[in-house]
C-alpha cells in the first residue's frame, strides 16, 4: 500500500526526521488559510497523488503571496495531473499540500528498500538529488552509495560514516545531522513494516540543516494487520475501482488493453497464460488470478469484472486445480451464465483436481458459447481464434 | 534417488490441527508421506489424524526424530514458527503459508541460516518426490516418477510443467516450488546443484518470473556448474510495468528484472528457453532425445 507525501511526512515528523512545515488542504479556501497559518513569505503548493514526477507535470508550484497561493490552489485542485508514472489518463488531484518554501543549497537523495539479494534493508544515498534515481543508476552508478543494515544488529556507527563520507559531507555538525537523519529513517522503515521509503530530494539548507523536501512510502500489505494507523491512511480514490472490487472477492485483477479476458488460478500460470495468448497472436485483456479458494461466487464475480471491459471478445478460463477444485470452477461458470450475460465465447481448460467431474458438469449443461479445451496451448489457440472471429 | 526428501523422511506439521493443516496433512499421508506428528500449542497430548500432537517443536523432535517440518500456521505466526523449528534442530522447513510479513521472513531466514536449517517458501506449493513423499499442497497424482527435476517460483506452473513432462512420457524425480516472495529459502542455485548431483535426474526444468534477479544468478551458475540439460520458462513477458510509486527496489541489482533480460541470460548460458509454458513438455523431449 502506498501513501501520500503529506502522510509520509507525518510519519517522518513523528520519528523526528526533519521536514518543512506544511498543512494539507482539500479546498482553495483551506489552502489560503493554511498559508496564512504557516506565515510565508514563500509557500509551495503541491498536488497530492500517488505518483512521482509531479513537478514536471505542473503539480508543484511556488507562491510568493497569498493571492498566488489562491490562484495556484485553484489551478491544481481538480486538475488531471499526467506524469510519467500515472499513464496517459493521469490522476485527478483532490488535495494540495501547502508547505513552507525552503532555502535550498544542495539536493541529495536518500532511500531505504529491501535488498532481496542481501536479504536485508539497504540505505541508498546519492549527491544527485532531484534526478530520477534510475537514470543516475544507469549513467553514473558510482554516485549511488549503498549501505546494507542487518536488522539483527541494527544501525551502527559505520553505516552512518559510510553514508556521510560517501556523500562528501565534511562538516562535523552536518555529518552528525545526516547520520541522525538516516538512522531515524531506518528505524521508522523497520517499525512500520515499510516496503520502501524514498526522499528525493533531501535538501541541505543555507544554514546546514537537512530536510525531507519530498517523501514517498510504500508498505508491506501482509503486515498492515499490525499497523491500523497506517491502514487508516489508505486513500481508496487512488486505487483502481475494478481492482479493488476484485480484491474484496479474493481475486487479483489488473486491466490490460487487449481483447481476450483471462481467468486463471495462480499468478505464475496467469502470466504464463497471457504470454501464451501473445505468442499465438492474440492480446490479453486482463490479468486475473482467482486464487486458491475460488468458488462459484468468486468465479461469477470474475466474469462480471472481465465483461465490464467492452474490448473483451472472448474469455479464456485456464485452471490447473491443486487446492482449487475444478468442479467448483465448472459450477461457477454455470452460475455466472445465470447471473451475468456472458455474450462472448468462453474457452474452458480445466485440469488437475476433479477435472473429470468438471468436464461432466460442463458437458451436461450444454451451453452454446462454452468451448472445451484440452490443454493450455489448445485453449490459447481457441481463444485467439474466437477473438479474431468476433 | 531424489533430492532433499524421500519415503523415509520423518515429517511434522506445524499448525497441524487447523483447517488447512488438517486437510493437507491428510492428503500428504494418503500420498505416502511419513508424517510422524504435529505441533499445535495448547493441544499437546492429543491425537490428530492418528498421530501425536505436541505443544512445541522441541518436544515433537525429541519424541519422533522428525527432520522436516511442514508449516501451515497463519501468516502472522510464520516467523515465530520457523525460528522455533530452527532452534529445535529441524533440518528443513517447508513453509506453505501465504502472506507472511516480509520483515518476519527476513528475521526467520537469518535465524534458519544461523542454525543450519534449510527452508523452502514461504507462499509456495511445497516439495514432492514422486511416488515417495509429498510435503505441500500440490495434486500428487500428476507427478509420475521419472528423470526430470523441477524448480518453480509459481505453484500452478509447477503443476503445468510436471503435467507436460509426464504427458511426454517422462517423469519427475523431485519438484520444488520455491515461492515468489521477496525473501525465500532454497533458491535456483542450491537446487540446481542438488539436481546436478542426483544420479537419477537427467534434465532440469526451471520456471521463473519477472522481478528480482534470482534467474540471472541462476543463469550464471548454470553456465559454470551445470552439465545436465536445463529447460526454462520465465512468466510475465506480457505483464505491464509495475504500478509502483517508485522503482528504488529495481536498481539495487542494476536491473529491472524483465522477462526478456532473464530469458536472454538463460539462453546465453545454453538453456533451452521456451516462450510459452505450453512448450515445456516438448522442450524436455527435445533435450532428452
Amino acid at each position: 500500500m502506498n501513501i501520500h507525501e503529506y502522510q509520509a511526512k507525518q510519519i517522518f515528523q513523528k520519528y523526528g526526521v526533519p521536514t518543512p512545515k506544511g498543512i494539507i488542504a482539500h479546498s482553495v479556501e483551506e489552502a489560503v488559510e493554511n498559508a496564512k497559518e504557516l506565515g510565508g513569505p514563500i509557500w509551495v503548493v503541491k498536488a497530492q497523488i500517488h505518483a512521482g514526477g509531479r513537478g514536471l507535470g505542473g503539480g508543484v508550484k511556488l507562491a510568493k503571496s497569498l493571492d498566488e497561493v489562491r490562484e495556484l490552489a485553484d489551478e491544481i485542485l481538480g486538475m488531471t495531473l499526467v506524469t510519467h508514472q500515472t499513464g496517459p489518463e493521469g490522476k485527478l488531484v483532490q488535495k494540495v499540500y501547502i508547505e513552507d518554501g525552503a532555502d535550498i543549497k544542495d539536493e541529495l537523495y536518500l532511500s531505504v528498500v529491501l535488498d532481496r539479494a542481501a536479504e536485508m534493508p539497504i540505505i541508498m544515498a546519492s549527491t544527485e538529488g532531484g534526478m530520477d534515481i534510475e537514470t543516475v543508476a544507469e549513467k553514473t552508478p558510482e554516485k549511488i552509495i549503498k549501505v546494507a543494515v542487518d536488522p539483527a544488529f541494527g544501525f551502527q556507527g559505520y553505516h552512518g560514516r559510510e553514508l556521510v563520507f560517501g556523500l562528501g559531507i565534511t562538516d562535523k555538525a552536518e555529518q552528525k545531522k545526516m547520520i541522525d537523519f538516516a538512522k531515524k529513517l531506518y528505524t521508522l522503515y523497520m517499525e512500520n513494516d515499510a516496503e520502501m521509503i524514498e526522499i528525493n530530494p533531501l535538501i541541505k539548507t543555507g544554514s546546514g540543516d537537512f530536510l525531507a523536501l519530498d517523501g514517498k512510502m510504500g508498505f508491506d500489505d501482509s503486515a498492515l494487520g499490525r499497523h491500523p494507523d497506517i491502514e487508516a491512511m489508505r486513500d481508496i480514490t487512488e486505487e483502481d475501482p475494478d481492482e479493488r472490487e476484485a480484491a474484496q472477492y479474493g481475486l487479483s485483477y489488473i486491466a490490460l488493453d487487449g481483447e481476450i479476458g483471462c481467468m486463471v488460478n495462480g499468478a505464475g500460470l496467469a502470466m504464463g497464460t497471457m504470454d501464451t495468448i501473445n505468442y499465438m497472436g492474440g492480446t490479453p485483456a486482463n490479468f486475473l488470478d482467482v486464487g486458491g479458494t475460488a468458488n462459484a461466487e468468486t468465479v461469477a464475480k470474475g466474469f462480471e469484472i472481465i465483461l465490464k471491459n467492452p474490448n473483451v471478445k472472448a474469455i479464456f478460463v485456464n485452471i490447473f486445480g491443486g487446492i482449487v477444485r475444478c468442479d467448483r470452477i465448472a459450477n461457477g461458470i454455470l452460475e455466472a451464465t445465470k447471473l451475468v450475460d456472458v455474450n462472448v465465447p468462453v474457452i474452458v481448460r480445466l485440469d488437475g483436481t476433479n477435472a473429470q467431474e468438471a468436464a461432466e458438469i460442463l458437458k451436461n449443461a450444454n451451453i452454446d458459447n462454452v468451448i472445451a479445451a484440452t490443454d493450455l496451448g489448445d485453449g490459447a489457440a481457441k481463444a485467439v481464434a474466437a477473438a479474431k472471429q468476433a | 534417488m531424489s533430492i532433499l526428501i524421500n519415503k523415509d523422511t520423518k515429517v511434522i506439521v506445524q499448525g497441524f490441527t487447523g483447517g488447512e493443516g488438517t486437510f493437507h496433512a491428510e492428503q500428504c499421508m494418503a500420498y505416502g508421506t511419513n508424517i510422524v506428528g504435529g505441533v499445535t500449542p495448547g493441544k499437546g497430548g492429543q491425537e490428530h489424524l492418528g498421530k501425536p500432537v505436541f505443544n512445541t517443536v522441541k518436544e515433537a523432535v525429541q519424541a519422533t526424530g522428525a527432520t522436516v517440518s511442514m508449516v501451515f500456521v497463519p501468516p502472522a505466526f510464520v516467523g515465530d514458527a520457523v525460528m522455533e523449528a530452527a532452534a529445535a534442530g529441524i533440518e528443513l522447513a517447508v513453509i506453505i503459508t501465504e502472506g507472511a510479513p516480509v520483515r518476519d521472513m527476513q528475521a526467520a531466514k537469518a535465524c534458519a541460516v544461523k542454525n543450519g536449517m534449510m527452508t523452502i517458501g514461504p507462499n509456495c506449493p511445497g516439495i514432492i518426490t514422486a511416488d515417495e513423499c509429498k510435503i505441500g499442497i500440490m495434486p500428487g497424482s500428476i507427478f509420475k516418477k521419472g528423470n526430470v527435476g523441477l524448480i518453480s517460483k509459481s505453484g500452478t506452473l509447477t503443476y503445468e510443467g510436471a503435467n507436460q513432462v509426464c504427458n511426454e512420457g517422462y517423469g519427475i524425480t523431485t519438484a520444488v516450488g520455491i515461492g515468489g516472495d521477496p525473501i525465500i529459502g532454497l533458491s535456483y542455485k542450491q537446487l540446481l546443484q542438488m539436481f546436478q548431483d542426483d544420479p537419477e535426474t537427467e534434465a532440469i526444468v526451471m520456471i521463473g518470473e519477472i522481478g528480482g534477479d534470482l534467474e540471472i544468478q541462476a543463469a550464471k551458475f548454470i553456465k559454470e556448474n551445470i552439465t545436465k540439460p536445463v529447460v526454462a520458462f520465465i512468466a510475465g513477458q506480457s505483464a505491464p510495468k509495475g504500478k509502483r510509486m517508485g522503482h528504488a527496489g529495481a536498481i539495487i541489482s542494476g536491473s529491472a528484472g524483465t522477462a526478456k533480460e532473464k530469458m536472454d541470460a538463460l539462453r546465453e548460458a545454453g538453456v533451452e528457453v521456451v516462450v510459452s509454458p505450453a512448450e515445456i513438455g516438448k522442450a524436455v523431449k527435445k533435450v532428452l532425445s
